[in-house]
């Protein structure tokens, strides 16, 4: 117990207060978890940040990598489809779309388990401050939409170790349809929702997807707690309220 | 869980499964002959086959990448590969489907690896059961010594190395091979497996097959429409 509250002393470095972060909550998995992980070692701190493609995960990401390096913390990235297992075989099915909604679903799950079991655990063990570009509630919400069953989604990812904190950048499918013709002029097949035939228009089907899956994360949200963060604010706004529930984070509150 | 004919799918799936060398594939084989030259609609089908998934298992399995829960999904992904777009739309289509292994191999090698069994059994609950499945039951001894006869080379995941149950590939083997027997025979009665003595001449096994098979499947309404 004494060594703990040493662990949560701030420390003075070059004159810049650098916390050590607190961890009093334990830690669990979803479900039953991998095998043979020792959940009390990991150190270090877990924060998703979730949202669809233009929502501003990856600005959000770089601004709060650079701060919290700043303040003394090691950071290590995780994203989707970055596994070294499968995520070549997994970006070939994407482009020839030869995959039924099952098998890209376990492909995504497995690639999901290989940077789980080879990134995120160990670098926690390490205690590194492991920031996720999107999670398994992307990859659920994904599936369920497609009309796999809720139960089977949820017990496939009883694998995933439940973060310390994940934000949900909420963005209007409206808004969503702006920046992405802002940033490449055109609209993501997959980020549109073809492959459910919602609409063969693909503007029609970018907005009919994304409110479904907007719909779908809020669903989400009761049972797999996030905070959901107004994306429509500007990119400095949004990051001080991240830094600022970090700031809480790290300090145990 | 129900089976095909439950479910009211027009086809049958019938499968084998068993411990490598236990003699499975060769009776699957002559059982695929016997149908087809009854002319009835047969497809073959065996584990670990989907083209796509494949790449992505053999280099995972030839650098010894996999950890007991990738290997699990990985195979998941092939077999799901392998049902939606074969096995199920056949099925439908009113075949009689064999298959080389089916969920239960998955069943017995991801308990042994560790991995939560009822994590294992959720993922493949979208696959309903074989409509029969034959367990080839050999003594353990028997499918070792066929197995090492034939195919000295083990390789990495085959012999269980990834479970660190003896540096020596073949010691390790053959403790592996007694676990996937183990899971086998407690799945056997749940899961209604036809156990057949695959100690037994390959004829005697095949008679007995063929007959269960005509028992169990009106083999009649398979037969291909002919022009």
């Amino acid at each position: 117990m004494a060594l703990k509250r040493t662990r949560a002393l701030l420390l003075q470095r070059n004159g810049k207060r650098i916390v050590v972060p607190k961890g009093d909550k334990p830690r669990r998995f979803y479900g039953d978890g991998i095998p043979g992980v020792e959940l009390d070692k990991l150190v270090g701190k877990l924060i998703v940040v979730e949202g669809a493609d233009g929502s501003g995960r990856s600005t959000q990401i770089a601004r709060l990598v650079g701060w919290m390096e700043g303040r003394g913390h090691a950071t290590v990235q995780v994203g989707l489809k970055r596994s070294s297992l499968v995520s070549e075989e997994l970006e070939q099915a994407k482009q020839g779309n030869i995959l039924s909604h099952r098998t890209m679903s376990l492909f995504y799950a497995t690639d999901f388990a290989d940077q789980i079991e080879n990134i995120i655990l160990p670098a926690l063990k390490a205690g590194f401050m492991v920031l996720a570009d999107r999670y398994i509630y992307t990859l659920m919400v994904r599936d369920i939409v497609r009309g796999m069953d809720e139960a089977w989604v949820k017990n496939l990812y009883g694998i995933a170790l439940v973060p310390d904190a994940v934000f949900y950048l909420n963005v209007s499918p409206q808004e969503l349809v702006q920046r992405n013709f802002c940033k490449n002029h055109s609209l993501d097949y997959w980020e549109s929702g073809m492959d459910l035939g919602l609409s063969r228009d693909m503007f029609d089907s970018f907005l009919k997807y994304q409110a479904l899956v907007e719909k779908q994360f809020k669903q989400l949200h009761s049972s797999y707690d996030f905070t959901i963060v107004d994306g429509h604010r500007s990119a400095d706004e949004i990051n001080r309220e991240l830094q600022h529930r970090i700031e809480l984070l790290l300090a145990g509150k | 869980m129900k089976t095909f004919a439950e479910l009211n799918f027009p086809g049958r799936l019938i499968a084998v499964e068993g411990l490598d060398g236990s003699g499975k594939s060769t009776q699957i084989f002559l059982l695929k002959k016997w149908l087809e030259l009854q002319g009835l609609k047969v497809f073959f089908s065996e584990w670990n086959s989907s083209e796509l998934v494949k790449a992505a298992t053999s280099k995972g399995k030839k650098r010894e990448l996999l950890s007991p829960t990738t290997f699990s999904l990985i195979h998941a992904t092939d077999f799901a590969d392998r049902y939606e777009r074969q096995l199920e739309p056949l099925l439908r289509a009113g075949y009689v489907v064999l298959c080389d292994r089916y969920i239960f191999t998955a069943f017995a090698r991801d308990t042994v690896r560790g991995c939560p069994p009822e994590w294992v059994r959720g993922i493949y609950s979208f696959a309903p059961l074989p409509d029969l499945t034959f367990f080839f039951k050999a003594k353990l001894e028997v499918s070792l010594q066929r197995i090492l006869d034939g195919r000295p080379q083990l390789k990495y995941f085959e012999a269980g190395m990834d479970l660190r149950l003896s540096t020596d590939p073949y010691e390790s083997f053959r403790i592996f091979q007694g676990r996937i027997l183990e899971q086998y025979l407690a799945m056997s009665t749940e899961f209604g497996f036809l156990v057949m003595d695959a100690n037994q001449c390959i004829e005697i096994q095949q008679a007995l097959v063929r007959n269960l098979v005509a028992a169990k499947i009106d083999l009649k309404s398979f037969m291909a429409q002919r022009n």
